[in-house]
């Protein structure tokens, strides 16, 4: 757990997919390293390629070229140490919050009281101990999302990654489980790499904001987030970040248009 | 909010079943359905004996193949049939489904399985199962191998068909979810694709308990001793008319059961996916 370099290594990094025969490039050349406990978003115009990114540092593309180290070693498909969140929350629709929660542990046989210890705190975690014994469809999109926070949670993964998982919600709902990620952040300590086109968001959760170009993406501009812990979206320090970030991405999102 | 999303689904639920008075009159109609069709065969059957229209034989009441099964099991026999049967599609049936899970689960998941088994399926597929009972009774003889081994044959298909529907129907998503929870091999299997399946596979197994009620009376008429199917060629042996009605009659209880059964089992395991 304690390497001395950084949790995350993202090395010349580029992909490009197939369309009718044509290798399309959707991610120029990137390189980005993410230090332990640090919380990143990656912002940019939608088709920028973040999500394509997020998806080869969870293993599930392959880049065309480059690598991504997580521990100083090279990631080559999926593993339970790189959680992921994902938009359309993708919980098991057969089983109970609590059996969605404990998939992870179940998996790797563990004994069944300490199951139920590690259930109660993510479910307390997230405010659902209540709903415990509901199936996901008999909850709103907020409650699923938490229900998937824990579920990553419950792995104990160093790593999260999180594509855009507030994006399907409400404003209201939105900023609620802002706030409750920070919160959870605060307590667990996990690294973070969260996709997201909402720069107030970017700027509420980050360390700090990667900026990315439009197609094919590559990393514009960073941003190190240099505010309290517990951040108030109507500060003036705030509102400057964001409105700084704004411009950067009003730029990248005009050449989209042209 | 929890309290709106259990007010709102409890709504739903009972919008789907119907307010009481519609479930009723429903029940009503249905069961005047079979209290009519009962009144209608007693009143032909009646007719052919007052009339004289033919030999009263070839159209006994309902009373009478009620009366013969009766007497069949009064004398001990209407059990040792139904179990010969039962026994014969439970064992070709279970082993027809446990194949047909297995095969359609991995070839639901692995491209090579599939390419390896689909065309095989497909090459056997089209022909009428029936028409390879002649083949099962060369190759194995006429004895409990070759009934057994012919419903397992019959069942398989749609069993390995609508497990492949399934799989392959899997949202992407899931799957990812899972192998980044550390899912991966057989746990992949059994935890994720097979539960995920579930729904479709489930048709799969409702379509083959009738298939092997199907078949096994045919298998039944050819070289058995016991057997709901063999009570029915004896019955057409000695032209026991209501023997052979009430047979029939057994073997449609049976496939009613069985299928009744799957439907239970069913809802029991996807209870989650039922309201999404």
């Amino acid at each position: 757990m304690t390497t001395a370099g950084p949790k995350i290594q993202i090395q010349g990094v580029a992909k490009s997919f197939s369309v009718a025969g044509r290798a399309m490039p959707a991610l120029a050349e990137v390189d980005l390293d993410v230090a332990e406990h640090e919380l990143v978003c990656l912002l940019g115009p939608s088709g920028c390629g973040k999500s394509t990114l997020l998806n080869i540092v969870a293993g599930f593309l392959a880049p065309s070229t480059g690598t991504v180290l997580v521990d100083g070693r090279p990631v080559n498909g999926p593993g339970p140490e790189r959680g992921v969140v994902f938009q359309e929350y993708a919980l098991f629709p057969w089983l109970t919050v609590t059996g969605n929660v404990e998939f992870g542990p179940a998996l790797r046989g563990r004994p069944a009281a300490e199951r139920r210890r590690t259930v109660d705190r993510y479910l307390e975690l997230v405010g659902l101990r209540p709903h415990a014994e509901k199936y996901p469809a008999q909850l709103s999109g907020g409650m699923k999302q938490r229900v998937a926070i824990a579920r990553a949670l419950a792995n104990d993964p160093a790593i999260i990654l999180m594509d855009e998982p507030f994006g399907a919600l409400d404003a209201q709902t939105r900023e609620t489980l802002q706030d409750e990620l920070s919160r959870i952040q605060r307590v667990e300590h996990k690294t973070i790499l969260f996709v997201t086109h909402s720069i107030r968001e970017a700027v509420y959760l980050a360390d700090r904001v990667v900026v990315m170009t439009s197609v094919p993406g590559r990393i514009r501009q960073v941003f190190a987030i240099k505010l309290p812990e517990v951040r108030d979206r109507f500060a003036p320090e705030f509102t400057q970040y964001e409105s700084d970030i704004t411009r950067v991405v009003k730029e990248e999102v005009a050449k989209v248009h042209e | 909010m929890a309290s709106i999303v259990s007010n709102v689904s409890t709504l739903v639920e009972s919008g789907l079943r119907g307010p009481a008075l519609e479930r009723r009159r429903t029940l009503a109609l249905r069961i005047g359905a079979i209290l009519g069709f009962l009144a209608l065969w007693s009143v032909l059957a009646g007719l052919v004996v007052v009339l004289r229209l033919f030999n009263p034989i070839f159209l006994p009441g309902p009373w009478l193949v009620l009366g013969s099964l009766v007497e069949l099991a009064a004398k001990g026999q209407l059990w040792i049939h139904v179990a010969a049967t039962l026994q014969r599609v439970a064992i070709g049936f279970g082993t027809g489904a446990a194949l047909g899970v297995t095969l359609g689960l991995a070839a639901g998941h692995l491209a090579p399985v599939r390419n390896l088994v689909e065309p095989l399926v497909e090459m056997l597929r089209p022909i009428p199962p029936l028409a390879m009972l002649p083949m099962f009774i060369v190759w194995v003889g006429i004895g409990e191998a070759s009934k057994i081994g012919f419903i397992t044959y019959a069942t398989f298909f749609p069993i390995f068909l609508t497990t492949v529907t399934g799989v392959r129907q899997i949202d992407p998503l899931l799957l990812r979810a899972a192998r980044s929870l550390g899912a991966r091999g057989l746990p992949l299997f059994t935890r994720v694709i097979l539960p995920a399946a579930l729904p479709d596979i489930l048709t799969g197994l409702r379509l083959g308990v009738a298939l092997a009620f199907f078949v096994i009376v045919i298998s039944e008429f050819i070289g058995a001793e016991h057997g709901l199917g063999y009570l029915i060629n004896d019955g057409r042996n000695f032209f026991l008319v209501p023997q052979m009605l009430g047979a029939a009659v057994v073997l449609g209880l049976l496939g009613w059961a069985g299928s009744a059964l799957v439907r239970l089992l069913g809802r029991r395991y996807t209870r989650g996916q039922q309201t999404a």
